[in-house]
């Protein structure tokens, strides 16, 4: 497959919005699912959160650094994050790698990392609209949540939310692409899946674990980037400077695993046989 | 009834031999879901790392609740988990194929999508009971050890019902599995903490309309001889099973609605 990166000549940035479009139409489709996950999200805030004002509580309104307020906004905006990146459940390429459809895939012009990321990026705006406002909403009206003090604040998270998805996305498609090799990936996506419930920052702030270990997590591993940096941008831990420095780390994480799944996908069309049927 | 017992038995060894044929797989999968129940734990004692008490109650107090409601939630993930996948028979229309034959639909579902690696998180969450249960050596009583192995069936039983029930919203709205979850693996990460920290709406809900304090919380506060901040009766740790039984005859009643309401999705 002597396909390269570019997108084909006419219409290049025309393509990645249909495909962005495509994407966001697709999943606007899913309508019961999309409230069923937003309910879910929304009662999983408060759980989360119950527990985590009891901790800043017991901690005597401060919990490593977090204040009650700034907890409350990492709980419910990380239940809509999680849908934004879609942390879980995303093995659609390895099914069509399995079923032998993914051949489609490869014979398109446009290279298949990037046609799956647009769509991808589509299916986030779509998520961002639904199920990121929705459990906002909730934490807004029932609960004291921390609201940025500093307007850069706002753009900062933006990126940083994109740069999140970005990585979300590279990550999933790396655990996707061992189907080329394993055929059966569940015991990969549980592992995945235990990666993405603790080091992203999901079941507690990294910043409750020893300190010998966050920057490990944070330089040595994507995981914080998915969800714990933008939250972070979001509640302004530390100055500009620090969440410029999230900032950097995450785009250096979305271009290294990007960069890796390129890779990956070169060595994986080389493994493909197409199943009888 | 002698072929009934045949059919299930080969369901389940065909599920068995189906999941060990890809044995990377599978084994990555059976280490990596005991590690993450065991997470549930690691949780709360990062939580205490941040924390010296949770509403009142020590590390090892909120540990004994946590590895109670493990141990019920294994239980019952184990032996009727596998039955949220019942959205996708019902999608795809395989549950046709199901209702054809001479065999429950229920027992079909949980023995046709049986998941051996679970066994793994039930030895997993026992040992983690023991241990705790070790750390804070409460005076043991014959009523004591009694509850300790009653507390966790009764709860894996109201964990069942609220499987079965969550699932069969998916007779009614195809494509909203997730919204079960809520309250299954909701009601999971609720019984892991005593419940006198949730606000209180949400409390009764769950806590008392879904009768998740009785899987964890007032059977640990017995074992450690507390009193319930919330100043309810003692007795109450020991009605998990009065809570059971109900659970039970809700789910059985939900799902019997839910199976005659079934229309093919015709595809």
């Amino acid at each position: 497959m002597g396909m390269d990166l570019a997108w084909p000549r006419a219409g290049t940035l025309r393509t990645g919005i249909a495909l962005a479009g495509a994407g966001f139409r697709r999943w606007s489709t899913y309508r019961q699912a999309t409230i069923a996950g937003a309910f879910t999200n929304t009662i999983f805030g408060f759980l989360r959160c119950s527990v985590l004002l009891a901790v800043a509580a017991g901690a005597g309104g401060v919990a490593a650094g977090y204040r009650g307020s700034q907890l409350v906004t990492y709980v419910w905006v990380g239940q809509g994050l999680l849908a934004v990146v879609q942390l879980w459940g995303w093995t659609e390429l390895a099914d069509r790698v399995r079923t032998g459809d993914v051949q489609s895939d490869l014979l398109r012009p446009v290279h298949p990392v990037l046609s799956y990321l647009t769509a991808d990026l589509g299916r986030a705006g779509f998520a961002l609209c639904t199920r990121f406002a929705a459990p906002l909403v909730v934490g807004l009206l029932v609960f004291h949540l921390y609201l940025p003090h500093r307007l850069a604040t706002y753009p900062l998270f933006g990126l940083s939310m994109l740069a999140a998805t970005v990585v979300s996305f590279g990550v999933r498609y790396l655990v996707n692409l061992t189907a080329y090799w394993l055929l059966d990936i569940r015991g990969v996506i549980v592992a995945w899946l235990l990666c993405a419930n603790v080091l992203t920052g999901l079941y507690f702030p990294l910043a409750f674990l020893p300190d010998w270990l966050q920057p490990v997590l944070w330089y040595g591993t994507p995981f914080p980037s998915i969800l714990q940096a933008p939250i972070d941008v979001l509640v302004e831990r530390g100055t500009v400077g620090h969440q410029l420095v999230i900032l950097a780390v995450q785009l250096g994480w979305a271009a290294a695993v990007l960069a890796l799944a390129v890779l990956a996908q070169r060595r994986a069309e080389r493994r493909l046989v197409v199943q009888g049927g | 009834m002698r072929p009934t017992v045949t059919a299930y038995r080969a369901l389940l060894g065909a599920q068995v031999r189906a999941q060990t044929q890809y044995r990377f797989s599978f084994w990555l999968d059976a280490v990596a879901s005991s590690v993450i129940s065991l997470l549930d734990i690691v949780a709360v004692l990062v939580l205490f790392r941040a924390t010296p008490a949770l509403s009142g109650f020590s590390v090892r107090q909120c540990l004994v609740i946590a590895a109670l409601g493990n141990v019920a939630f294994s239980l019952a993930d184990a032996s009727v988990g596998n039955i949220d996948t019942m959205r996708q028979y019902i999608r795809t229309g395989r549950l046709d194929a199901m209702l054809l034959r001479p065999l429950g639909v229920l027992p079909q579902l949980v023995f046709g999508d049986f998941a051996p690696r679970r066994l793994g998180r039930v030895l997993q969450s026992c040992v983690v009971l023991v241990v705790t249960l070790v750390l804070v050596h409460p005076q043991w009583t014959v009523g004591r050890a009694v509850l300790v192995v009653v507390a966790p069936i009764a709860g894996a039983v109201i964990f069942s019902s609220v499987f079965v029930a969550g699932s069969t919203v998916a007779f009614w709205f195809v494509e909203s599995g997730e919204f079960a979850n809520a309250f299954t693996y909701g009601g999971r990460d609720f019984t892991l903490y005593p419940v006198s920290i949730y606000p209180g709406w949400f409390r009764g809900i769950f806590a008392y309309g879904l009768g998740f304090a009785f899987v964890a919380y007032y059977p640990a506060l017995a074992l450690l001889g507390l009193p319930d901040p919330l100043g309810a009766p003692p007795a109450l740790a020991w009605c998990s099973p009065l809570v059971a039984v109900p659970a039970v005859a809700v789910a059985a009643l939900i799902w019997r609605t839910g199976v005659r309401h079934y229309r093919s999705t015709g595809s």
